[in-house]
């Protein structure tokens, strides 16, 4: 009897979060699925504690009441700009409980087929790669740890060799029908260790594929966790979210024109530096004002944002430069290319929380072919992916990766901070052309100044 | 036990399917709050850390337990709100936000 009821009890669960994810398919409808799904979420948990009882229910309500403080506290207090790290370290967190219901039920030594073992160190493996692994990623996007991809001599082999270790060891635990002692350990740690390696030489501006990937990881460890347990609300749940991190993983390789082993195992922006030689050009170095007069008497401005618009926190400076041109009856519009920033759709948050409607964020394809037709293009922070190279010079290390055609348009000006490359290493070509105009300096900074000009016009 | 096992496969091979329909469907305008929301679904490792918890009955298995309870914790209560954090500044042209 209680069984069926905690059957339907998941059944409704799995219904919330079908239905969430497909109201997400709106921003005007997205905020309602997300309450649908944590409805889910509370019924499943609810009926799971009606129906198994409490144990240890001091440990329990402890546990539950910091992890939930710790949560909401965390969770309401990240600004905007932080979102990715936050969003890699709470993907952690499931990761890493994946695999310690696994550690738990092999403590436990419940079931011994094979199949239940396979599933056991399975579990164990993607949690823990996945708990590291967005630790790492957490550091990393939080400048803990050195954007730039950590390498060292004999890297790939040592992750191999950790790799066929961990594979021996659940192959043995397997065939020895157990998994427990010294085995459990080892393979605890190891997997562990394989996470930190595999996502130390991987840099900042991969990071975006990189968190997609973790997050598909962690939902394959619930699923794997539900075959375990015999929980379908776990199956279903995890193999969605393992789909949709997957597909993620795929947009952002796809925008990058890199394949995901590239992406895994290159190293980019470190052994590949510097393929086209500019020689001895100048930029045109523009004032706030010189952009000012630009902009103000455009009829059309697109503004591309990059992560430098994320670093410097400028977005709410940009939406009133935005608004100061709306004003003057400049049509202003926003490019969003798809891997800006350090996760899929970063851009789009922060221009939200900037108030900028989400109706005046195109996509790639959606404005590529207008850069000709349009006055004036305000690059903020961007770099990589306005670099006309990877549409022009086969020999580059970024050829292929679609970019937003900005140097076809009549005027461009680039906000930077100095004049170094991109985190890619590469010469810009577009910061030498005739019609480009460097305004040098903070984002937040030069956006204010041109703020104070565009209202004196 | 193969009986279930086999059914369970069927859950599995058809969420797959199902998963792949629901998600290239979301644009993406809406793909950091996508991944935060599915971030927070697969906080339901919970449920299975709650159950682990309830049978532990030795010191080792109840600190595993216990962390595990605390780390799905964390990840459902903080990915539940940040998202919806998140979907709070979305808005439309012409419209006032649900600014904080």
């Amino acid at each position: 009897m209680s069984s069926t009821v905690l059957d339907l009890a998941y059944l409704a669960t799995s219904v919330c979060f079908i239905g969430g994810i497909m109201l997400l398919r709106s921003p005007a409808t997205a905020r309602t699925g997300n309450l649908l799904s944590a409805l889910g979420m509370a019924i499943a948990l609810v009926a799971t504690a009606a129906v198994h009882g409490l144990g240890n229910a001091g440990l329990l309500l402890a546990a539950v009441a910091v992890g939930a403080i710790i949560g909401v506290v965390s969770a309401q207090r990240v600004p905007m700009t932080a979102m990715p790290q936050m969003v890699a370290l709470f993907n952690g967190m499931g990761g890493g409980a994946a695999a310690l219901i696994s550690v738990g039920e092999a403590l436990h030594g419940a079931d011994t087929t094979a199949f239940a073992l396979a599933l056991g160190f399975l579990t164990i493996l993607i949690g823990f790669v996945s708990f590291a692994g967005s630790l790492v990623a957490f550091a990393k996007l939080q400048e803990i740890l050195t954007g730039r991809p950590i390498t060292f001599p004999m890297q790939k082999p040592l992750n191999g060799l950790v790799f066929l270790v961990l594979l021996a060891l659940g192959v043995y635990g397997v065939g020895a029908g157990t998994i427990s002692g010294a085995t459990l350990y080892v393979f605890a740690a190891g997997s562990l260790l394989l996470g930190l390696l595999v996502v130390l030489p991987i840099g900042g501006a991969d990071m975006p594929v990189v968190i997609s990937l973790l997050n598909s990881f962690t939902g394959l460890a619930a699923a794997a966790t539900g075959f375990l347990l015999g929980n379908n609300a776990l199956i279903i749940a995890g193999t969605l979210v393992g789909a949709s991190g997957f597909i993620l993983t795929q947009l952002m390789s796809r925008a990058m024109n890199r394949p995901l082993t590239n992406v895994l195992f290159g190293a980019f922006g470190k052994a590949q530096a510097g393929a086209a030689d500019v020689g001895e050009r100048s930029m045109r170095v523009a004032t706030p004002e010189d952009v000012a007069l630009l902009a103000g008497y455009a009829d059309s401005v697109i503004i591309v944002p990059g992560y430098g618009l994320a670093v410097a926190q400028a977005q709410h400076q940009l939406k009133t430069v935005a608004t100061l041109l709306e004003q003057r009856g400049v049509d202003v519009r926003y490019a969003i290319h798809p891997v800006a920033g350090r996760m899929p759709g970063h851009m789009n948050v922060l221009l939200a929380e900037a108030d900028v409607p989400y109706d005046k964020l195109y996509d790639l394809d959606q404005i590529n072919d207008d850069f000709e037709r349009t006055d004036v293009v305000i690059v903020v922070g961007a770099n990589d992916v306005v670099n006309p190279a990877a549409r022009d010079t086969p020999g580059s290390p970024i050829y292929g990766m679609p970019i937003l055609n900005v140097d076809k348009a009549k005027n461009v000006v680039v906000l930077k901070r100095g004049k170094g490359t991109g985190f890619a290493g590469i010469e810009n070509e577009l910061f030498y052309k005739e019609n480009t105009l460097m305004l040098f300096g903070d984002a937040k900074d030069s956006l204010a100044k041109l703020a104070e000009e565009l209202k004196k016009l | 036990m193969a009986n279930t096992a086999i059914l369970e496969a069927y859950i599995f091979i058809l969420a797959v399917f199902m998963g792949f329909q629901l998600i290239s469907k979301v644009p993406a305008v809406l793909h950091t709050p996508l991944m935060s929301a599915t971030n927070a679904i697969h906080g339901i490792v919970l449920v299975g850390a709650l159950i682990v918890l309830g049978t532990a009955d030795t010191p080792l298995a109840k600190a595993v337990g216990t962390l595990a309870v605390f780390l799905g914790t964390l990840n459902v209560v903080g990915g539940y709100v940040v998202t919806d954090r998140m979907l709070g500044m979305f808005r439309k042209a012409g419209r006032g936000g649900e600014r904080k």
